[in-house]
């Protein structure tokens, strides 16, 4: 435990000097963010290296072993059976019928595999279970592999503690068979039919010698392992590979050390206000229906004006049509003027109003790499006007901010769209209109081109707007939770 | 191929190769009797094996074919059989013999000649492959 919490200490420290000497721009939860950012503190979670995933596994073994003392691969079959549950492995080893739950764990009992090595020479056979080929296996000097059909000697025919004999080579293509055509690591049986006997780990080493499938068997045993255990979760960020833990199960914020934050219970992206529940079936939603489906495809709006096609790759909702005859000055989302805005929205139709927010905001998030490269180089090129690095620092921490806002947002229309409207729900939309007005106004200054004669005006305002979302932000998250604490949100549609 | 030797040397009752029709690594044909006193005593039937390269890794892709596909609630017209060793229960040690065996034992503890409840349904859904069905083996029963 000792080490890894070490490797924990390291692995942080990596990424603090990373920061100070590349400024990686990346989100982080700095200490003025607002208080519900808080919750990652208040919930301990730690960040598993895919080395240290291996490590815990091994320790979890061990510190079974030390109590049940059992052979490692045996304990690790018992623990796969459990989840990787080791009370409740230890609870079931104690007080009830053991040879019954190594029946249902498919082993064959350590008790009855010491007598039957007594009773024959070169392999261990169990008294009970055995085929009729393999028994001839065990008292002549050759046999029938029954998958190849070749006549061996017995010397080179190996088995598992049920006694069923085949070639090394077969078990070998069995095995190779099983891990690579099927992924399968910790299901494997006996080859024989009707023999549930697991393979353990340690004979899997021992009869595949091609590092390729070797590999891809350790894999699938790390794989299988973080996804049986409920105090663990992959970080869902593409390509990541590494694993958070847990104490206990909760739907709360847990944030991995290549920065993506997620929640732990249902591994979407952190996705305060809404519950797990109305994401869950917002998602479904959204996927079973087919025109939202066509219109998350149609990445691309035609100008109002001009028809020309425009594609969005940039944060604000604000739209200045590029064509320089045109010019047209309009909202992405509803493709109205931009100036009225507030009156067409409500034309729209309940699901594609609460969809096409989502989906704007989700979008915006996605360009957010973008957008902190691009800011990245504002910062640099404010450098250059007299401003000291601290001074430009205001921008990153307004990304931040922004991205936060928009990740909020996101998740209040899910929130919204399941709401029945009662006083409170009255409040909350006002919370969260005003919210997004901010937002987008912070996106369109972020946006905006900076030259140096407005640099000091620009940055009053951009941290006067900053503050201002976080704040609101804070309001809305804390009206929200006080409802939930207090019952005071009613749900359209049944849980 | 040893497995095919021993077939045709030693068939068990009922059960036929067609060694003349067997392209010894891809396709064989079987002919099969229905046992004496079950309901399909002096009925024949046709089954196609087909094997992939990683037999006996993976299991033969087995069908019904021909002109007389058995009313059996298990079997469906198109000749798909719903029997767990020809997927998730497969084991290597398994061979044509044994599953031919099992077929015929399907057939012979059948108490009534109907075809699966959901058969039309099926036929009119399923692809060609019944390996590519995700069967759900109702009971062990019949």
């Amino acid at each position: 435990m000792d080490s890894e919490e070490e490797m924990y200490d390291e692995s942080e420290e990596e990424e603090v000097s990373d920061d100070d000497h590349n400024m990686v721009m990346e989100p982080e939860v700095s200490s003025t963010t607002a208080t519900y950012d808080s919750q990652d503190e208040t919930y301990p979670h730690e960040v598993l290296s895919p080395e240290m995933i291996v490590q815990h596994m091994i320790d979890c073994i061990k510190d079974v072993n030390t109590i049940v003392e059992l052979p490692a691969t045996i304990t690790r079959i018992l623990l796969n059976h459990f989840k990787w549950d080791k009370e409740k492995l230890i609870e079931k080893y104690y007080d009830g019928d053991q040879e019954k739950l190594f029946a249902e764990a498919h082993i064959i009992s350590p008790s009855r595999r010491g007598q039957a090595s007594g009773s024959s020479n070169q392999v261990s056979v169990s008294s009970t279970t055995r085929s009729t080929r393999s028994r001839a296996a065990a008292t002549g000097r050759s046999a029938d592999c029954e998958i190849c059909f070749s006549t061996l000697p017995t010397t080179v025919m190996t088995g598992l503690e049920c006694g069923h004999l085949f070639c090394e080579q077969c078990w070998s293509m069995y095995l190779t068979s099983k891990i690579l055509h099927e992924g399968i690591s910790e299901t494997i049986s006996c080859p024989a039919h009707v023999c549930g006997i697991l393979v353990d780990d340690a004979t899997v080493m021992r009869l595949v010698r091609d590092q390729r499938v070797r590999l891809k068997y350790q894999h699938l045993i790390t794989n299988s392992f973080v996804e049986c255990n409920r105090l663990l979760r992959w970080c869902p960020a593409a390509d990541c590979g590494r694993a958070i833990r847990v104490n206990y199960v909760d739907s709360k914020p847990v944030t991995c050390t290549c920065g993506h934050r997620f929640c732990f219970s249902c591994a979407e992206s952190w996705h305060d206000p809404v519950k797990c529940f109305w994401l869950k079936k917002w998602v479904k939603k959204c996927d079973d229906d087919s025109e939202t489906s066509n219109w998350i495809a149609a990445n691309t709006k035609e100008c109002p004006k001009c028809q020309v096609t425009i594609e969005k790759d940039g944060g604000c909702n604000h739209m200045i049509c590029r064509n320089q005859s045109c010019k047209a000055d309009f909202c992405w989302v509803c493709l109205g003027p931009w100036e009225p805005h507030g009156s067409s929205w409500a034309a729209l139709q309940r699901y594609l109003h609460y969809c096409n927010r989502y989906m704007n905001h989700m979008q915006s998030l996605k360009f957010e790499h973008k957008l902190y490269a691009k800011i990245k180089a504002k910062m640099e090129e404010m450098q250059k006007h007299n401003m000291s690095w601290i001074e430009v620092q205001f921008l990153k921490k307004a990304v931040d901010v922004l991205c936060q806002c928009r990740q909020t947002l996101m998740f209040t229309y899910v929130f919204a769209f399941y709401l029945k409207k009662n006083n409170q729900s009255i409040i909350f939309e006002d919370n969260q209109r005003d919210l997004e007005q901010a937002t987008e106004q912070l996106s369109e200054y972020l946006e905006r081109d900076i030259t140096s004669d407005i640099l000091i005006d620009i940055k009053q305002k951009v941290q006067d707007k900053f503050r201002y979302c976080d704040t609101r932000r804070s309001v809305l998250l804390a009206h929200v939770h006080e409802g939930y604490e207090k019952e005071l949100w009613e749900y359209q549609g049944s849980l | 191929m040893k497995e095919l030797m021993n077939l045709e040397t030693n068939p068990p009752p009922g059960i036929r190769i067609r060694s003349e029709d067997c392209d010894a690594f891809n396709e064989w044909l079987v002919d099969l009797k229905g046992a004496e006193n079950t309901l399909y005593e002096g009925e024949e039937f046709q089954l196609l094996f087909k094997f992939n390269g990683r037999y006996p890794f993976d299991s033969p892709e087995v069908t019904f074919t021909g002109s007389n596909i058995p009313c059996h609630p298990h079997i469906y017209t198109n000749g798909h059989i719903c029997l767990s060793i020809l997927t998730d229960d497969w084991s290597p040690a398994l061979t044509v013999e044994s599953v031919c065996l099992s077929i015929v034992s399907m057939l012979s503890s059948c108490k009534e000649k109907k075809s699966p409840p959901d058969n039309s349904l099926y036929v009119m859904k399923a692809g060609k492959n019944p390996k590519k069905t995700r069967w759900w083996y109702h009971d062990d029963n019949v």
